[in-house]
């Protein structure tokens, strides 16, 4: 009887492995099955869906003009205080002052992509863009200004 | 302060495992007391990824302290912000819409999927076969796919904000779950055929790390490891909340309290989560995705907690509010803490090989111990 178990136990436990082996056996047969995307090698063809948040950009039209008012509500809805807006006065058409940024300086190397400053922002001049590749050679290429240089706001936005 | 390779008095051995080791699953260290090969004593020594988050949330704004609880438990961090989201909802009494509620359950048990199917495969890794790695990663990817697509992150989302959810769904989400849910189903099966059956794992995790149901309660041990003993502590049975009491599930709880029972638990909880997925998913009601919130929040003075179930057990959030904008003090109750207090109890009197097969299925996550 006890020869008879153990010989049963011995047999039960090969079949055990067979089967896990069957299964490898079978993805190794089955190339199309695998999933494996040859990054980098795809880079032409990869796409990131439109909501993944790579990195804060300001958008500018074909006129260098932005949507940013200077009301630095990105700036106090960072935890972590990657956003600093510096702001200047212009003197428009009618002789009046107005308030305008000079530059929105941001720290990529400080920001969690927490997506709290999108949302704050009030006339949807700052957007996430889909870049992921940020490696850079000297710590102080992560800091960007993100308005262009000689860029105005866009009319009508207040 | 720190035990060094040697001996003790009584002649027994001490050896240090870690901080620095790749079965602790990050930076864990064990001063592990053996004679011969027989354990006498395990001591945790924690502290190596302590980045005082507790202490930082006292400066940050109650929507901005949202996004540093995704950093503790990261492969549960929607579950984390979910519990933040309701504490700070039950101070300034918001009302959630129905729709927010319905989706925040869903990405909950997607991202229990996601985490269990991660410790699957590095449960699988520890005892040295490499294969169901890759295999569980295949499915969580699909669901990190999903993540990515609806909330524009793969792992720290921060998609729940006090008020309901950052944005609305994608519009592909409900097409593509129900496709991760058929692949799911039909790639189930190979798990079982490959890790649960194999007698090589049955044997290592067979009668392993015994915890009793007494031991399991005085530890505090909450989650799969708690259920594993026999004990009955799903948070979303005994304390429902956003809606979690009208979905029919079963809470998996085994008997056993060895090594095997914690991990059928984890595995038959992957189904379950399935199975709320299932009636979730076409049952989504139309509506607005946030509550009409004030631009500052200011929590009236008093205390506040809220618990959830995360992936490794019960998650609670106590905030202490002076009426700011503020919190006075925030405690986090992390459930990976009290389950790690029970590992010298169940490894007393075991083999040194066999330590790492119980760390395993008490699912460690370290920035969660440490926080």
């Amino acid at each position: 009887m006890f020869i008879k178990n153990y010989f049963k136990e011995v047999f039960s436990a090969i079949r055990s492995l067979l089967k896990g082996m069957r299964r490898t056996g079978y993805y190794f047969t089955h190339h199309k099955e695998i999933i494996t995307q040859q990054y980098p090698d795809n880079r032409d063809t990869l796409n990131l869906p439109d909501r993944f948040k790579g990195e804060v950009v300001m958008p500018h039209d074909e006129k260098n003009e932005h949507r940013c008012t200077g009301c630095t509500a990105c700036e106090l809805a960072c935890p972590n205080g990657t956003i600093k807006v510096i702001t200047k006065f212009e003197i428009n058409a009618e002789g009046k002052k107005k308030k305008a940024i000079d530059k929105l300086v941001y720290h990529l190397e400080l920001c969690t992509m927490c997506n709290l400053c999108i949302v704050a922002c009030p006339s949807d001049a700052i957007v996430m863009a889909q870049t992921f590749e940020h490696s850079v050679f000297n710590r102080s290429q992560l800091t960007k200004i993100l308005n262009n240089p000689d860029s105005k706001i866009m009319e009508g936005i207040e | 302060m720190f035990e060094e390779i040697g001996t003790t008095t009584d002649g027994d051995l001490i050896i240090n495992v870690g901080p620095q080791h790749p079965a602790t699953h990050g930076v864990l260290h064990l001063v592990i007391t053996l004679n011969g090969e027989t354990i006498r004593k395990v001591e945790p020594h924690l502290g190596y990824i302590h980045r005082s988050i507790e202490k930082m949330c006292e400066s940050l704004t109650y929507r901005q302290f949202i996004y540093v609880t995704s950093r503790m438990d990261y492969l549960s961090s929607h579950i984390n912000n979910h519990a933040c989201a309701m504490c700070v909802e039950k101070g300034l009494q918001i009302e959630v819409p129905e729709r927010a509620k319905v989706i925040r359950i869903l990405l909950d048990e997607l991202t229990r999927i996601a985490s269990h199917e991660l410790w699957w495969g590095a449960m699988a890794m520890d005892l040295g076969a490499f294969t169901p790695f890759f295999h569980a990663f295949r499915e969580r990817e699909s669901i990190n796919d999903i993540m990515e697509e609806t909330c524009g992150a793969r792992l720290t989302m921060n998609f729940i904000v006090p008020g309901g959810l950052m944005a609305d769904i994608h519009p592909n989400f409900q097409k593509r779950v129900k496709d991760f849910i058929r692949l799911y189903k039909s790639k189930f099966e190979e798990y079982n055929e490959m890790v649960t059956g194999n007698v090589i794992f049955r044997n290592r995790m067979e009668g392993v790390g015994y915890l009793s149901k007494a031991d399991a309660i005085s530890f505090g041990c909450t989650g799969p490891t708690a259920r594993g003993s026999g004990v009955s502590c799903d948070v979303r049975k005994w304390f429902p909340y956003e809606g979690y009491e009208k979905i029919a599930f079963d809470e998996v709880i085994e008997t056993g309290g060895d090594s095997l029972s914690r991990y059928m638990v984890r595995v038959r909880e992957m189904n379950q989560s399935i199975r709320i997925i299932e009636q979730l998913i076409d049952a989504i009601p139309e509506g607005e995705y946030q509550a009409k919130t004030k631009a500052v929040l200011k929590l009236p003075k008093g205390e506040f907690y809220s618990r959830v179930e995360t992936a490794r057990g019960e998650f609670g959030v106590y905030i202490v509010s002076e009426g700011g904008t503020t919190p006075y003090r925030i405690k986090f109750r992390s459930p990976g803490f009290s389950n790690l207090s029970a590992l010298d109890q169940m490894a007393r009197g075991s083999k040194l090989g066999d330590l790492v097969a119980m760390m395993g299925t008490l699912d460690l996550v370290i920035p969660d111990i440490d926080r």
